[in-house]
């Protein structure tokens, strides 16, 4: 289980650097949840589409309108694709 | 013997009409040019840069800075055929090549959005386009590309969607309900590094030609998240490289009226033909007093002119009525070819023509070259 859970990515990728990506915002500022990364996890409610944050062991449920349908956020890696 | 050698050079109007390329009905005929040495008995036909010169003419006909029309008349089709290829496809321009995905949940998937991002056509200051950009080289197997200031350009886009609490309660164009419901090309922001800020300042920036250019529609809680990297490239890499939108080139149409066309019949024939392509005139006193003009007793009535042959589509629609058939000749004339050139908005258009002659001169040389070790 450990293994599979959700690992927040390092501050920007090691291979383009955050040199590389003038604009880009790294993860870390954005996720409010940063701080305790192992034991909250953020999925979006299939039914409301709104952010729901679940502790380990939680009941799969939107703590909104209850729906039990949750989906996992995208990757916050970078990843490259070439423009053709 | 002597008397063969000593054969008359050919007549001013022989050589035009060997410049004629016959439309019929539903054939070409003379297509191929005969102007070498070896073809007509006698003549000599060599190739020479004193009369190439004498007879190279340039004509432009529109010269916008996204569209350009000229002539470019007195060469072989082989010459011409080369600029516009190497318009196409070996015109340096800069695009975006690599997309580096942070985040995307629009409903367009990375591999599309990022194909979308690379055929936005960009524009900036033209001599950090052309002379301070260059290619970037392609890194060793498993070294790490060197991106600098003169080879890199970034950009980023960042949008999310929200609610517009602003909006109207009975409001359903989502434009207006919410913010940022339409990714546009303008969204796109340019990161300049090094000297970059000094050839792409202010007017100059890096941006893109048509800012309204729709990359991606958003929903609330929807957002695209990315920085991109621009390389200079080619277009026989790409399409996305190549600076025109079309270049390409006709042959000037001809249209002979070999017998008079008069009256009501003129005016059909007029109507066969795009409008200014022929002219109707009124017979003069003259010319229906000459023996053997066919115009004898015809004097005030209209005849058939031909006024203006660039603008004829030769949709040899006159063939196909028979009061015409033996009365015009129509063709193209091999040597005079009407480019136009649309820009994609990097280059100005007559740049791009005069960018490809400069690399068709380099292309030579390099030949050249091949040639003399070759022999050696």
């Amino acid at each position: 289980m450990s293994r599979e859970a959700y690992q927040v990515p390092n501050t920007g990728s090691p291979s383009y650097g955050g040199g590389a990506s003038g604009g880009g915002v790294t993860m870390v500022n954005r996720d409010p949840f940063a701080a305790e990364p192992s034991t909250v996890m953020i999925y979006t409610c299939g039914d409301c589409a709104v952010k729901v944050p679940l502790e380990k062991n939680a009941p799969i449920r939107c703590q909104k309108c209850g729906a039990r349908v949750l989906y996992k956020e995208r990757t916050k890696r970078m990843v490259q694709f070439e423009a053709r | 013997m002597l008397a063969l050698r000593m054969k008359k050079p050919p007549t001013e109007e022989e050589l035009e009409r060997r410049k004629i390329v016959g439309i019929n009905a539903e054939t070409v005929t003379h297509v191929t040019s005969t102007d070498f040495p070896g073809h007509y008995p006698q003549e000599e036909h060599f190739w020479d840069i004193n009369i190439f010169r004498d007879n190279l003419k340039v004509e432009f006909h529109k010269n916008d800075p996204l569209e350009v029309s000229f002539s470019l008349v007195g060469v072989d089709a082989s010459i011409a055929n080369a600029f516009r290829r190497i318009m196409i496809a070996d015109v340096p321009t800069v695009a975006i090549e690599t997309v580096l995905m942070e985040n995307n949940t629009s409903v367009i998937q990375d591999e599309v959005l990022a194909h979308r991002l690379g055929l936005i056509p960009f524009r900036g200051g033209k001599e950090g386009l052309h002379k301070f950009m260059n290619f970037l080289k392609k890194p060793a197997d498993g070294e790490d590309p060197q991106y600098v200031d003169y080879n890199t350009i970034q950009l980023s886009l960042n949008v999310d969607c929200t609610h517009n609490e602003d909006a109207a309660k009975d409001e359903e164009d989502p434009s207006k309900l919410y913010h940022h419901a339409n990714v546009y090309a303008s969204d796109i922001e340019f990161h300049p590094v090094g000297r970059q800020t000094k050839y792409f300042a202010g007017e100059d920036a890096i941006a893109p030609v048509n800012p309204e250019i729709l990359i991606a529609k958003l929903r609330p809680g929807q957002s695209i998240h990315c920085s991109m990297l621009m390389h200079k490239g080619v277009g026989s890499d790409h399409a996305k490289f190549s600076p025109v939108a079309t270049a390409s080139y006709r042959l000037l149409p001809t249209i002979k009226i070999k017998a008079p066309i008069l009256g009501k019949e003129a005016e059909k024939f007029a109507r066969c033909f795009p409008e200014g392509v022929i002219g109707l005139e009124k017979v003069t006193r003259k010319e229906a007093a000459q023996k053997g003009s066919e115009y004898e007793g015809h004097e005030g009535e209209l005849k058939a002119v031909v006024k203006d042959t660039m603008r004829d589509t030769v949709s040899r629609e006159c063939l196909r009525h028979d009061e015409f058939n033996k009365k015009v000749e129509l063709g193209r004339r091999r040597d005079h070819f009407i480019y136009s050139i649309e820009s994609a908005g990097q280059w100005n258009s007559d740049a791009i023509f005069l960018e490809s002659v400069a690399l068709f001169k380099e292309k030579a040389r390099k030949l050249e070259q091949q040639v003399v070790n070759m022999v050696r």
